[in-house]
């Protein structure tokens, strides 16, 4: 499973302060903090901050890599700050994200395959989000075309099949796994599939519950990347349990321990 | 039309550790054995690297030889008793280490005491140059007698001590940690067990790439396919990333061969197997090759000549590093 911490993200009152009074103290403590907690790599949003986007996104990734080589997930909808962004990474980068539509994906596709960076890409065009399983494969299927046409190889694309709040969309989270078992199917070896994890359970009351039960039925269908609260321990354990029981990863008694001192 | 690459991309790769340390490096071995390092599964040579062809340790014992099988005693019959002498020998057969069995030590074997058994290790440094690797017992409270007096005579010297068991690691944890020696960590041919004991040494502050695991060993013919899986299994997660199976592997082959009917029953018993003098020691290296397909690095063996054999066979199918372009 490929964790990739979530808490970097000005929409968090501690970040947003961070980012706002330039204190590489309270970035760098959460980039470290989350990295020992098991997460593989770090999403950088600058969220709803003061000043320009891309100066704030340049100050978090400097200040990240000063502490880590971790990858640096680029959390942002504008393709300016992106590709700004990702010529400040030294670390390797992981681009979030394109939408689905062709417009978008000759763009994005591009930029991936020229900074050698992977791509994220939702499952989400002019039309929206789809309500089913097919419209999320069919475009699933426009993704892989469009990567493979740019020479993306599979293993740099993540398809996110873009998972809704269950408590006003309760059809969504069946048709996120439904996507993912197919779009499985498309390309030996398939792409990778990612979701923002936390957004299942959006102003829900059992956050963690939810967040641990739908992360363990996704990786049952073939889930191997999320955006997710590394420091929820129960959500990191129900994670890393799947992974032993699907034997992706060897079971011995101390198995959590192992998978992370594997870190 | 190209041929297509079907090689696998692994992010793991297992350890490589070295074995006796010479002057320069604190000890007083004229050379040194370095295993492990491999990229990839065992004998693919298109696939990915392997820096070093497994290691033969002989074993010798200060234990009678009685219960020996005839084809391996005759070799031995002369040196044994003698420590020193037979140490020296190993180095003209060609072994790449001496392996020590302390079984000397066990009560119903004489019961050397811990300074005895000490004694011994300090007499085959001193009387050969090959790095050295100390078997204890397999009786918990023997070794945790004799196992620590043994690690600080070899101090300097950066031997492989073993074994180290789910049920009693500690004691030779803390002695290998002291003395500064690698360390043998058996799981009998459980994977599961394995990882574990290998958390449990990292967690008492056992660097992971000290360790050698010892999954057990089975002869062929007598359990062997039982290791052999494990060992696969364990190399499959290690070369898949998963630090705590990136370990090289030990078997401990000659002291097994003697339970096999077929590798060492008389001739005048069966006839049709054919002359003992050629099937005993053939089946001694024919068990040691299987294991280096399965993964293993690291082979102790009783028989000199089985050595040679398996030796040669593997010069002929150990990979060699891909002609540079």
């Amino acid at each position: 499973m490929f964790v990739i911490g979530e808490r970097i993200n000005g929409m968090f009152k501690e970040v947003k302060r961070g980012i706002e009074q330039r204190d590489k103290g309270i970035i760098q403590d959460l980039a470290r903090r989350q990295l020992k907690a098991g997460a593989d790599a770090l999403d950088v949003n600058v969220g709803p901050v003061r000043g320009k986007a891309i100066d704030n996104m340049l100050w978090l990734i400097e200040t990240i890599q000063e502490v880590t080589d971790a990858p640096i997930c680029v959390d942002t909808p504008k393709f300016d700050v992106m590709s700004e962004a990702l010529k400040a990474c030294t670390n390797p980068t992981i681009m979030n994200s394109s939408k689905a539509s062709t417009e978008n994906l000759d763009k994005y596709v591009p930029l991936a395959v020229e900074t050698g960076s992977q791509l994220v890409v939702l499952t989400i065009d002019e039309t929206g989000v789809p309500s089913d399983v097919d419209g999320r494969v069919a475009m699933g299927a426009n993704i892989v075309t469009k990567a493979m046409e740019h020479g993306l190889q599979m293993p740099d694309l993540y398809i996110d099949p873009v998972i809704l709040p269950v408590n006003v969309a309760p059809k969504q989270p069946a048709a996120v796994m439904g996507a993912i078992s197919q779009l499985k199917l498309l390309a030996a070896p398939p792409p990778n599939f990612i979701i923002g994890l936390s957004n299942v359970s959006q102003s829900c009351k059992e956050r963690s519950l939810l967040n641990s039960a739908f992360v363990a039925m996704c990786i049952g269908v073939g889930l191997n990347a999320a955006i997710m609260d590394a420091f929820d321990k129960e959500l990191m354990n129900a994670a890393i349990t799947a992974e032993v029981l699907l034997e992706k990863q060897l079971y011995c008694d101390d198995y959590v321990a192992a998978y992370l001192s594997n870190r | 039309m190209p041929v297509p690459d079907v090689s696998e991309r692994l992010s793991g790769a297992i350890n490589e550790v070295t074995i006796g340390a010479t002057e320069e490096q604190g000890g007083s071995r004229t050379r040194t054995v370095t295993i492990g390092g491999e990229t990839s599964f065992p004998m693919l040579s298109f696939e990915g690297r392997y820096p070093h062809p497994p290691a033969f340790a002989l074993q010798i014992t200060a234990a009678d030889v009685d219960d020996w099988h005839a084809e391996a005693k005759k070799h031995v019959a002369d040196v044994a008793g003698d420590l020193e002498k037979w140490a020296g020998k190993c180095e003209e057969w060609g072994a790449d280490l001496i392996c020590l069995d302390l079984a000397a030590a066990h009560p119903d074997s004489g019961g050397r005491s811990p300074e005895q058994c000490a004694d011994d290790v300090k007499r085959v440094l001193g009387a050969s140059g090959l790095p050295l690797v100390v078997w204890g017992t397999d009786t918990d409270e023997v070794d945790n007698n004799i196992l620590p007096k043994c690690t600080q005579a070899a101090a300097g010297e950066n031997c492989l001590f073993g074994t180290a068991k789910e049920l009693n690691y500690r004691t030779l944890a803390a002695s290998c940690l002291a003395d500064s020696h690698k360390i043998i960590a058996e799981a009998p041919s459980d994977i599961n067990l394995s990882k574990q004991l290998h958390i449990l040494l990292k967690d008492v502050g056992v660097n992971l790439q000290d360790i050698i695991m010892h999954p057990t060993t089975g002869a062929l013919g007598f359990g062997m396919v039982y290791i052999y899986t494990t060992i696969e299994r364990g190399r499959i997660a290690g070369l898949s990333g998963d630090t705590l199976m990136q370990q090289p592997v030990v078997v401990n082959i000659g002291k097994e061969i003697g339970r096999v009917k077929e590798a060492v029953s008389p001739e005048e018993e069966s006839p049709q197997w054919g002359k003992v003098q050629v099937r005993a020691p053939l089946w001694e290296a024919a068990t040691a090759v299987g294991y280096v397909e399965a993964g293993a690095e690291l082979l102790v063996l009783r028989n000199p000549e089985a050595l040679q054999q398996a030796k040669t066979a593997l010069e002929a199918l150990w990979p060699k590093p891909p002609e540079s372009a």
